[in-house]
């Protein structure tokens, strides 16, 4: 499904990413850790093409095409999700109405037909129940007034609604209490299928105990320093990032 | 691609002229100009001497130049034409001997006037540079009492109710546009709705200017009698030319005790190129008088269009408990400037008044909103709130607010609040993630922005309203 070799990317000409090697499969989850800084977020926002990340050199290869070349909403039309850190607020305009706009551009796209307020309202009282959020919800403005927990809900609800082939969650860990973590790695859980794959962006392994991975890759100073199965992450929790510091930076082999 | 760099190439698609035959007097303006309007108009003496007065006023009065936030070079009053009309049959007995040219130009601006394709529920009155060419469902309306036709009708047909009303809320001396129009007006368009009617229908006025050296100056009136209803809409739209054309209007709005008047304009003037060659210059005089006690009337403006745009509609809430509230969205794009806003003054006990004013800048524009809360001493218990919200697009526009506020008593209260915001990069980057094209983001995060504002318009106009901003503004983040 994707195919990244050799990834090279930075900000405002700084270089962050020095090299990235990573295959990922569907039906596959994969895990990216590693310390502030290493380029964990970097990597997620290079894949769904924020505008401010310049890619350098290596090449991305998403179900056969080149995802560079692809504008950002082209890339979501195709089945490319990012859950955002910090999702962003959009005063006036309701998360129903921004969610139908969203889910109709991809139904456009496929070919499809799109569907009228009401045959949408009734998909995404469904979809909503995947993060169990009630319909006030759907009626207020796109994160405006949201709490921290409810906006990382809204990110998987968009998820749900949407239905990517490629989710790509960049610390929807961060800032959540406990109870809050397990309805969104719930509902992260119900979404995933032998059909897609999802690479969860995270500094700590809390969260891979709800989302449990196949695949743990460690970053450190732009390349993927360790990589393994996710016993790699328990091991980072006991062990601490300063234990991967220390191991050799050439380390970072293609793992399939 | 970084923000703001791909300015609109969006073609204005209403630019088009249309070739038609006009009676047009010489440029220029004198007393004698103004005697041969009335003369081709075949009006009345008392029209002249309201004319004469206003013209005499005029030349003692200086224009605008200093206040507004408007830099524009000097108008030559004299290089103007101030009447042209399409040449026609002087009276028509029925749309069927309207030019059929002009019918295609109305139908093409999306306005048909054949009884066959007449917009369902709105009344319209179509004006064609200086007059009224013609006015729809206007035997209709007048079975339930309302009056709906062109001023020179008006004047001919209904004078005492236009001599009563005339002038009595923006006097001939009020302004220096507004006496310029007083003495030269052509046309427009007058509505007069009956004690205890609620209007059956939308009304509404369709300006075009189609010459490219005549002015438009034209003067609506709207009175509602005692409990009475009505909802009017106004449209404009004009060709491109590398010329800046004048249009000077006087809107004048009374509501007697119970009455309600809502009043809608869509203005998509030619607002000139991307370098600001050509455009409408729009100094317009739009005042309301709550006269009764428990009137309302309500302004909603959608500015997108005019080089230059002078605007203030305002509310006098003379009559106890009346009602005044202004809805803005302005939006400028490339050269266009706009200092518009609204006065709010409270006269009667309780009186009330909302401004909700939206400003959008883009390109190089500069948009100011202007705005007087005035509450006299009589007005106890009076009450103000204001919201002023700017958002920018681009960095190399300008925004300002410059609100004023007068209270002289101490039993009322006035709130202003204002923000300022950009469309950032990540709220773009946000939506495009979700699969949303950019031109639509900046759409769906400007209708958001105007949200309170569209929610005041009649539905059909919140559709075009909402369709125009997203047409103003593509491509103008890049």
């Amino acid at each position: 499904m994707l195919e990244i070799k050799n990834l090279r990317a930075g900000i405002e000409g700084r270089e962050i990413l020095k090299g990235i090697n990573l295959t990922i499969n569907k039906g596959e989850i994969h895990a990216i850790m590693g310390p502030n800084g290493s380029g964990k977020s970097t990597l997620a926002k290079v894949l769904a093409g924020h505008p401010q990340y310049e890619v350098t050199g290596g090449e991305i290869i998403y179900e056969g095409r080149n995802l560079l070349e692809m504008a950002p909403d082209e890339r979501a039309r195709e089945g490319v999700f990012m859950a955002f850190q910090y999702p962003i607020e959009v005063p006036g305009v309701s998360n129903a109405q921004f969610l139908r706009l969203a889910y109709n551009e991809k139904r456009k796209h496929l070919g499809e037909e799109e569907l009228d307020p009401l045959e949408f309202k009734d998909l995404l009282k469904e979809r909503a129940k995947v993060v169990e959020m009630d319909a006030s919800f759907m009626t207020r403005s796109v994160n405006e007034g949201f709490s921290g927990g409810e906006k990382k809900r809204n990110e998987i609800l968009q998820m749900a609604v949407l239905e990517p082939k490629l989710a790509v969650l960049d610390e929807t860990d961060s800032g959540l209490d406990i109870d809050a973590l397990r309805v969104v790695a719930n509902g992260v859980n119900q979404l995933f299928t032998p059909e897609n794959a999802i690479i969860v962006v995270t500094h700590y392994q809390r969260l891979l105990n709800y989302i449990v991975p196949h695949f743990v890759h460690v970053l450190a100073d732009g390349l993927i320093a360790r990589e393994g199965g996710k016993e790699l992450a328990l091991e980072l929790e006991a062990k601490g990032y300063d234990w991967i510091r220390t191991v050799d930076k050439g380390a970072g082999a293609p793992a399939n | 691609m970084s923000t703001a760099e791909l300015l609109a190439k969006q073609e204005y698609k209403y630019g088009f002229v249309t070739d038609i035959e006009s009676d047009m007097i010489p440029r220029g303006l004198t007393e004698d100009t103004i005697r041969l309007i009335v003369e081709k108009k075949n009006e009345p003496e008392w029209m002249l001497e309201f004319r004469l007065k206003a013209y005499r006023h005029w030349l003692t009065m200086t224009e605008p130049k200093h206040w507004p936030n408007l830099t524009y070079p000097k108008i030559d009053y004299q290089d103007v034409i101030y009447y042209s009309a399409p040449k026609q049959k002087a009276t028509k007995k029925s749309l069927d001997e309207v030019d059929p040219e002009l019918l295609r130009t109305f139908e093409k601006l999306g306005i048909p006037l054949t009884e066959q394709k007449q917009l369902a529920g709105v009344a319209v009155d179509a004006v064609f540079d200086s007059v009224s060419v013609a006015t729809t469902y206007k035997e209709k309306l007048k079975k339930v009492g309302v009056i709906f036709c062109s001023f020179t009708e008006a004047i001919r047909d209904y004078p005492e109710l236009v001599k009563k009303y005339l002038g009595s809320v923006v006097p001939t001396n009020d302004n220096f546009f507004a006496a310029l129009n007083s003495a030269v007006f052509s046309d427009g368009s007058f509505c007069f709705i009956p004690k205890g009617v609620r209007c059956p229908m939308e009304l509404s006025t369709y300006f075009r200017i189609n010459n490219a050296e005549s002015g438009q100056f034209e003067r609506t009136l709207i009175v509602a009698e005692e409990g009475s209803h009505v909802s009017y809409l106004e449209g404009c739209t004009a060709p491109k030319f590398d010329k800046n054309q004048l249009h000077a209007a006087v809107v004048e709005l009374i509501a007697l005790d119970d009455a309600q008047i809502k009043y809608s304009t869509v203005q998509n003037w030619y607002a000139g190129d991307e370098e600001g060659v050509g455009g409408i210059y729009n100094f317009v005089t739009k005042r309301g008088k709550c006269a009764g006690k428990n009137s309302k009337i309500s302004w909603t403006q959608v500015e997108t269009g005019s080089a230059i745009t002078w605007k203030y509609p305002s509310c006098i809430l003379q009559g106890d408990n009346s009602i005044g509230e202004f809805y803005s969205v302005a939006l400028t794009n490339h050269a266009q400037q706009a200092d518009t806003g609204t006065k709010m003054i409270h006269l009667g006990k309780n009186t009330r008044s909302t401004i909700i004013s939206k400003g959008i800048a883009a390109g190089k524009s500069n948009n100011s909103y202007r705005g007087l809360v005035k509450v006299m001493p009589k007005a106890e218990g009076a009450r103000n709130y204001t919201q002023c919200d700017s958002m920018l697009i681009g960095s190399t526009c300008g925004a300002n607010t410059f609100p004023y506020i007068e209270v002289m008593n101490n039993s009322s209260s006035v709130e202003h609040e204002a923000s300022t915001s950009k469309i950032s990069e990540e709220q773009l980057f946000y939506l495009q993630q979700r699969g949303i094209s950019q031109e639509d983001a900046v759409s769906l995060i400007i209708n958001g922005f105007c949200k309170d504002v569209f929610l005041q318009l009649p539905m059909e106009f919140a559709v075009e309203a909402t369709r125009l901003l997203g047409l103003k503004l593509e491509g103008s983040v890049g």
